[in-house]
């Protein structure tokens, strides 16, 4: 089932007397998500993602704008006649029922027409529970499960309807490091087995990247960027973008271009064609400096990382934004430690330009 | 014993000695005078041991009264004032204008003294030379004829004092039960909406379930509570509760403590014992039940 969202905008009145004016929690969002896909909604806490999602699943109104499945425009609809299963970050699940109850509670609220069997219903709980795969916990209260099982019930408790769309709002952040990444493929199979089109919540980029057929970027409710995971990362929009994504974080300069020619510092450190002279913000990626001992763009070094497959720089440079400048390189690559000074030349396709002052990205010509 | 076992004791026994000077000891003590047949007050002596004092006891009209009465409070007040308080709390709890407000006024008959409500009860319900009292008033507008709610029928006595223990035990159910609502996870109503759940159903389902501990504990001490009951049947009907057929256990204990016919501890030992062997298999009770139907969430 395809999702449009066209202008959706939800606007919170403000609380309290001292507080002036309402808070827009999503601005004038529009996308699409063609059906089948996994899309990934990133974006820091408080971007309005989880608002979004509220919307898309109907326990939130929207203020403005509209929701489609397929063709139907479910704006109005309330949440149940959407079709839709949703995931809680907490999961949810009711403590007093076993993980069969669970799974069969929403099966138990259809009525008239739609009311199951009892055999249907065990058929269909059964069904859910094997493409989680925990068949063998049926008789379990939640509370005697991890966090990874509980992961699991919960999924299969919002997939027993056969909702048209699946969301699930933070789903990894309550697990540890090493079950998250089990569970982050588990949900990528269970979405591609049942091809449910499936919204994710997260504000951790890792997930989002690995997982997402397709992110969509958000920050003060307002989307940033949509794109293919490795699009987005290579091409970032904007500074907000660029910094969001990635891990270690991309390194922010300030600089300048003249005469087609990028400075930072003193240093001209990449021809950058087609650009007006101006001052710009300019970020490079950890693995966009390339170690020369005749390169032009000159660091202070602080030390060096070794992380066995990669060596991480860490050195300061006075036009960088932020503490310290990370950089990237192969081990091979062999760095003087007694030498105060490091020199990079850069891959100029890691290298992006943004506007000093809307931070929107400046396209140069790579030669 | 190791030391920490002894520093352990050693904390312990402030606490200890005050319980066994103010708890244990009394305790054993009206074990032992419910046990001493033909106690003399004055003279401090008794003739013989013996189950005597319980025979006696159990065969006093007015104590069988007594008990009838205590029962009929209980089993009708905790239920009703139970139940009450739940409506009130759901209500409370889904409203949003003026919450404050009503929670207020819910909550003052708990800081009210019990004689002043006893008093502005007597005023509603009571019929004298001069006015027939309001709830009266109120009958006679529907075409009811007066009820002397304070000296009439035994039923009309029973309903006032039902009524007053009702409304003075209700504030502390709707101030735990709302704060036990307010517990509840929003996540689970959520979840319950977007699967289309059913009001009622969520209501059964989810919100009892979840808040089940607290209705358990209210009823376990709304059992004992009204169990206990005396002053307010004071308030209502005076000290004479004997002659207003109203007594309580409690109010028959202390009748023969202090009363008109007071100085025979002895009986009033042996009722004291027996009120207290009553609460312990009503509460043994309902725990073997809770502990079927109780839901304890552990995180």
């Amino acid at each position: 089932m395809k999702i449009v969202l066209q202008n959706l905008t939800k606007k919170f009145p403000a609380r309290g007397r001292k507080s002036q004016g309402e808070v827009t929690a999503v601005d004038d969002f529009t996308c699409e998500i063609p059906d089948g896909e996994l899309m990934g909604l990133l974006g820091p806490s408080g971007c309005g993602k989880s608002t979004t999602l509220n919307m898309i699943c109907g326990l939130e109104k929207p203020t403005g704008g509209n929701i489609f499945f397929g063709e139907e425009d479910v704006t109005a609809l309330a949440p149940e006649l959407r079709g839709v299963g949703m995931v809680f970050q907490n999961y949810a699940l009711y403590p007093h029922l076993s993980v069969r109850d669970n799974i069969r509670f929403p099966l138990e609220n259809l009525k008239g027409k739609n009311k199951l069997s009892k055999e249907e219903m065990e058929r269909r709980v059964m069904e859910a529970a094997g493409l989680v795969q925990i068949e063998e916990l049926m008789d379990r209260r939640p509370k005697e499960l991890s966090g990874g099982q509980q992961q699991r019930v919960a999924i299969a408790r919002a997939l027993v309807k056969m909702p048209r769309v699946l969301l699930l709002d933070e789903p990894l952040s309550n697990l540890d490091a090493r079950l998250r990444l089990q569970t982050r493929e588990e949900i990528r199979r269970i979405q591609k087995k049942t091809g449910i089109t499936t919204v994710f919540v997260t504000h951790d980029q890792d997930e989002a990247m690995s997982i997402s057929d397709r992110i969509a970027v958000m920050n003060h409710g307002v989307l940033m960027q949509l794109g293919k995971p490795q699009e987005v990362y290579d091409n970032p929009a904007n500074l907000f973008v660029a910094k969001f994504l990635g891990t270690p974080p991309i390194n922010v300069f300030e600089g300048t271009v003249e005469n087609g020619m990028l400075y930072i510092g003193d240093d001209a450190v990449l021809p950058a064609g087609g650009v007006p002279d101006q001052k710009v913000w300019t970020g490079i990626r950890p693995e966009g400096f390339i170690l020369k001992e005749d390169g032009p763009f000159a660091c202070q070094l602080n030390r060096v990382e070794v992380m066995g497959r990669d060596v991480s720089i860490v050195s300061t440079h006075s036009a960088c934004a932020g503490q310290t400048v990370r950089s990237i390189i192969n081990a091979e690559n062999r760095v003087d430690t007694g030498s105060s000074e490091v020199r990079f030349a850069l891959k100029p396709n890691k290298v992006f330009l943004f506007h000093r002052d809307t931070e929107e990205r400046i396209l140069f010509d790579i030669r | 014993m190791n030391s920490n076992n002894k520093k352990a004791w050693l904390y312990l026994l402030p606490a200890l000695l005050f319980l066994i000077a103010f708890l244990v000891y009394p305790l054993i003590d009206v074990f032992i005078y419910s046990m001493e047949e033909g106690f003399n007050f004055a003279s401090q002596t008794y003739f013989g041991v013996g189950g005597y004092n319980f025979s006696y006891v159990l065969h006093d009209p007015y104590f069988l009264q007594a008990v009838r009465n205590t029962f009929i409070l209980v089993f009708i007040t905790v239920p009703v004032s139970t139940a009450l308080a739940l409506l009130i709390s759901l209500g409370l709890s889904s409203i949003k204008a003026l919450r404050d407000l009503y929670q207020t006024i819910y909550f003052l008959p708990y800081v009210t003294n019990t004689l002043a409500v006893g008093l502005v009860f007597m005023i509603l319900f009571q019929k004298t030379e001069y006015t027939d009292g309001l709830v009266n008033m109120v009958i006679n507008l529907f075409g009811g004829s007066s009820v002397d709610f304070i000296d009439g029928p035994y039923w009309a006595k029973m309903f006032v004092l039902c009524f007053y223990t009702v409304w003075v035990v209700m504030p502390f159910k709707i101030l735990v039960l709302t704060s036990a609502l307010a517990s509840v996870n929003q996540d689970y109503y959520k979840a319950a909406r977007v699967d289309g759940t059913p009001k009622l159903r969520v209501f059964t389902k989810i919100t009892l379930p979840m808040i089940s501990p607290m209705i358990f504990y209210l009823v376990i001490t709304g059992f004992i509570g009204a169990f206990k009951a005396y002053s307010d049947a004071v308030a209502l009907f005076g000290t004479d509760l004997n002659a207003a057929g109203m007594n309580t256990i409690v109010g028959y204990v202390y009748d023969m403590l202090y009363g008109d016919s007071g100085g025979y501890p002895s009986y009033a030992s042996a009722a004291a014992i027996i009120l207290f062997v009553i609460v312990l298999t009503i509460t043994c009770i309902n725990l073997l039940v809770s502990r079927k139907k109780v839901q304890y969430e552990r995180r």
